[in-house]
């Protein structure tokens, strides 16, 4: 327990807490799980930079339909392979973080169920969301009809200006009005 | 030289503002602005004294701003490597150009409350980490949180929070009742009411009469009977009737304000408007539980999610359709009477035990007594809800509002049976009073015959000196009382622990073992593992706090008991659900229900201390035990206090400002206010409708109807 923090310097530490929405021990512990995913030779946790693969194998994203996007959201990698610097996990626990701010939210949900990374939600990428969410087996997907209506009734209610995808604002319009949102 | 001296603090200034708005704007790669900082740091060294007022104040200003960037930075979806370069760089430019914004003498002041901010930010970053390593139980209700979702784990935090609650109780009334009754009161059998009566005092240590709160637990500070009702008592002159009755209201007033309290900010987060007008959205973005960590939950997970978009399709296609109406409403008629036939024959069933246990109670004891009612009590609790679900069968509601009417019943249920409980013991009460009249006649004959014969009142002789435990006592009917909620409380207690043993720990085993040699499938058909019941669980915690609070005033032992109730429970419960429990088939959100489960417990508050409160203001207490005892009502102690400890002008304004003349129109005023209140947020209400309405029609209008018709096409 000593070790770990004292590898983590201590204005590193507190530059953290200021700058996302962890407590310290929440970023002690994250850099304790972060260490165990590395390799035997790579040592060093903070410029390292870990694989998609690696990071899937996390219990809580192994479960998360949408685990991949993330990955991709919320990697600075040059190649956009998803891959994470320890930073980008401290920058992805503060985004889903209890005390995360409705904006933060909403500005990573819509990037992370922007499939195509156009900056709007159209059908396809409304399309993609509901098969991720209804899973993978047949007896849970929808039909194609259903799906048609859920689109259609989805665009009605949250394009307000009828250009037939959500763009960011009317996406946290719709979002702040909801009682689920904060988790 | 004059020229050139002052452009470069404007340069500065004017330079370092643009740069900020630059960075806000644009992302740059952290070389640019390497090469930016350091052209600023070539510029002359900016000379306080030299700075006009003006410039101070764009300085100022741009100080100001870094520091506002500061504090927002968390806010920006921006990675941290962005963000980290701009903090460095605003905080090297605050402390750079801070210093030299104090002039002259004040700049000692300015330094040091500069110093001292940065010193409480820190301690307040401290304080809050703290603050969250000192929430109990985090750990666990994680865990079980990531294996069965966000609404098993409300169930728990609702514990938790309700733990919060009897905590401070406890403090309350065993910090301010108990400790100074026990330590600077009169000893233990100093008094009569102090003492164990001589008839009982063999019999006083037995483990069964202990248990069952007589004996040496009934003469202690845990009931109302043992309190002196002497004004002020040890050093302190502390007033100990004042306190108790103090306590009893503080406890009652903190229960509502914490409730109410809590309610608001719900009501806050949730957010104003309309439940329905973005129902699709809502399921499409929000349905996803991100705390699951379980894949067995996450695959309950996507079969709920498909089920609601399901259902959600379904009901907007058939909300047209409603075919046969008249079947469905006389259904419906018939299925609330059943119901109400169920709930009348559960509360006769309930007073004719308690009436009849009553009648022999000299012939049973009182354990067997008390099982018969709890029994009695727990059997309907566990029945009648099976029973109203049959009955619901008949309704053919959506599953969401069966939910909410089948939670309505069961309160109904519990709330019934307590009442009816409530109206037995007040017979009780009465029947104590009763006695207690015959015993004060009693005690006037008996202390006759003390003096043998020399019945004058103003007599000299010497005062016989008696033992307090020959002294005949009233039957003190607040002890009873108190005794009787204890009783039921620890029954209930017992109860729901060995249906948990028994309905879940018992039953996992069985189903575990037995299944290797037993004709089918255990685990995926009839037994199967059980799931953890929300609701059922959160309601029987609202009731049981609903009893602490009717019998706190009378068993100040209560919220100790309470709180050692729910620690165990909590304990208990956090290892039954991960070690027999399987995640839940319908998953349902918690937030929806969040207010409605606070409603229940305002709902509960209030009809739990009405008996209490009535019992204080129409029963007059008894004469011989308890802090109140010799008053005509338990609230005179108030009276008394103004009278004797407040000065003379005090009592005047207490008394005008109680006069009905005074409270009436102020009551009425308050019933105004609420009427204003209401109107103004339904016009509110309304004003936010027509806004978006308003935003649709003119939106609607820019954009040719063309737009929509291309996003099918594409889609085809």
């Amino acid at each position: 327990m000593g070790t770990t923090a004292s590898q983590l310097g201590k204005d590193l530490l507190s530059e953290y807490q200021e700058l996302t929405f962890l407590t310290k021990q929440e970023i002690l512990l994250a850099y304790k799980r972060f260490s165990e995913l590395l390799g035997k030779d790579e040592k060093d946790v903070l410029h390292e930079r870990v694989p998609m693969d690696r990071i899937l194998t996390l219990p809580e994203l192994k479960s998360n339909p949408f685990r991949k996007r993330i990955c991709y959201v919320f990697s600075t990698s040059d190649s956009k392979n998803g891959s994470l610097t320890f930073e980008d996990f401290l920058d992805l626990l503060s985004a889903f973080s209890d005390s995360a701010t409705m904006e933060i939210k909403s500005h990573y949900a819509f990037r992370i169920f922007d499939f195509d990374d156009d900056g709007t939600l159209d059908c396809g990428d409304l399309e993609k969301l509901v098969n991720c969410l209804t899973g993978e087996t047949d007896e849970t997907k929808l039909t194609a009809e259903e799906m048609r209506q859920l689109i259609s009734n989805i665009l009605e209610e949250s394009d307000i200006d009828k250009d037939g995808t959500v763009n960011l604002s009317e996406f946290q319009h719709v979002i702040s009005r909801s009682p689920d949102f904060v988790r | 030289r004059g020229m050139r001296r002052c452009s470069p603090k404007y340069k500065v200034v004017g330079k370092v503002q643009g740069h900020l708005t630059h960075l806000l704007c644009h992302s740059p790669e952290p070389s640019e602005e390497d090469d930016i900082d350091e052209e600023v740091d070539e510029e002359e060294e900016v000379r306080p004294e030299s700075l006009s007022s003006e410039e101070l104040e764009k300085l100022k200003e741009a100080v100001d701003e870094r520091k506002k960037l500061i504090q927002a930075l968390r806010g920006k979806p921006w990675p941290i490597k962005k963000k980290c370069v701009i903090l460095r760089e605003s905080q090297e430019f605050v402390e750079k150009y801070e210093g030299a914004l104090g002039k002259g003498k004040g700049r000692k002041l300015y330094a040091y409350k500069v110093l001292m901010s940065k010193k409480w930010m820190k301690f307040q970053r401290d304080f809050e980490n703290f603050k969250t390593a000192c929430i109990p139980w985090e750990m666990k209700i994680k865990e079980i949180e990531s294996h069965f979702g966000s609404s098993v784990a409300s169930y728990f935090i609702f514990l938790r929070w309700m733990y919060g609650i009897n905590m401070i109780l406890f403090c309350l009334t065993f910090g301010l009742v108990m400790v100074p009754e026990a330590l600077m009161g009169r000893p233990y059998g100093t008094i009569p009411r102090k003492t164990v009566p001589r008839a009982e005092a063999t019999s006083a240590m037995d483990f069964a009469v202990l248990w069952d709160f007589g004996g040496y637990a009934q003469y202690s500070v845990l009931f109302y009977g043992y309190y002196n009702n002497q004004r002020a008592v040890g050093w302190l002159k502390f007033r100990m009737p004042l306190s108790y009755f103090l306590v009893g209201v503080g406890t009652v007033a903190y229960s509502y304000m914490v409730v109410i309290r809590t309610m608001a900010r719900n009501a806050n987060e949730s957010g104003v408007g309309d439940d329905n007008s973005f129902n699709f959205n809502w399921r499409m973005f929000t349905s996803w539980d991100y705390l699951i960590g379980n894949p067995e939950t996450a695959d309950n997970k996507f079969a709920s999610i498909t089920t609601s978009f399901k259902e959600a399709i379904l009901e907007e296609q058939e909300s047209q359709k409603d075919d046969n109406i008249h079947l469905t409403r006389f259904l419906r008629v018939l299925a609330n009477f059943l119901v109400l036939c169920c709930l009348a024959g559960s509360g006769y069933l309930i007073y004719f035990v308690v009436r009849r246990s009553q009648k022999f109670s000299q012939r049973d004891s009182n354990i067997e007594k008390e099982i018969h009612v709890n029994m009695v009590m727990s059997l309907l609790g566990m029945f009648c809800p099976m029973l109203f679900d049959v009955i619901s069968a008949l309704e053919n509601y959506h599953p969401r509002v069966a939910l909410q009417w089948q939670l309505g019943r069961i309160f109904a249920l519990f709330l019934g049976n307590l009442y009816t409980f409530i109206i037995a013991l007040m017979d009780e009460i009465n029947l104590k009073r009763e006695e207690e009249n015959i015993i004060k006649f009693n005690i006037t004959v008996w202390e006759a015959s003390l003096f043998n014969g020399t019945v004058s009142v103003n007599s000299t002789a010497p005062p016989v000196t008696i033992e307090p435990a020959d002294v005949p006592r009233g039957p003190c009917w607040e002890t009873m009382v108190g005794q009787e909620f204890v009783r039921l409380i620890i029954s209930d207690t017992m109860t729901t622990y060995i249906t948990l043993l028994i309905g879940d720990f018992l039953r996992a085993v069985l189903v575990r073992f037995l299944n290797y040699c037993w004709c089918w499938d255990l685990e995926a058909g009839f037994p199967s593992y059980s799931e953890f019941d929300v609701s059922g669980n959160v309601l029987g915690l609202i009731f049981n706090q609903g009893m602490i609070w009717m019998g706190a005033f009378y068993a100040p032992c209560l919220p100790a008991l309470n709180v050692l109730r729910l620690h165990v429970s909590m304990y208990l419960q956090c290892w039954a659900v991960m070690c027999c429990n399987v995640p839940q088939e319908r998953v349902f959100k918690a937030s929806g229900s969040n207010n409605f489960y606070m409603a229940m417990l305002l709902v509960i508050l209030f009809l739990s201390t009405l008996p209490a409160i009535y019992t204080i203001v129409t029963i007059p207490p008894s004469f011989d035990c308890g802090p109140f005892s010799g008053k005509q009502r338990m609230f005179d102690v108030i009276q008394e206090t103004l009278e004797s400890d407040f000065p003379a002008w005090f009592g005047k304004v207490f008394s005008y400002a109680s006069n009905p003349g005074l409270v009436l129109p102020f009551m009425l005023l308050m019933v105004l206010a609420i009427y204003y209140l209401q109107s103004t947020s339904k016009s509110y209400k309304e004003a936010n409708m027509e806004l978006k309405k308003k935003l649709q029609t003119v939106v609607q209008n820019m954009f040719p109807p063309l737009v929509q018709q291309s996003c099918f096409n594409v889609y085809f």
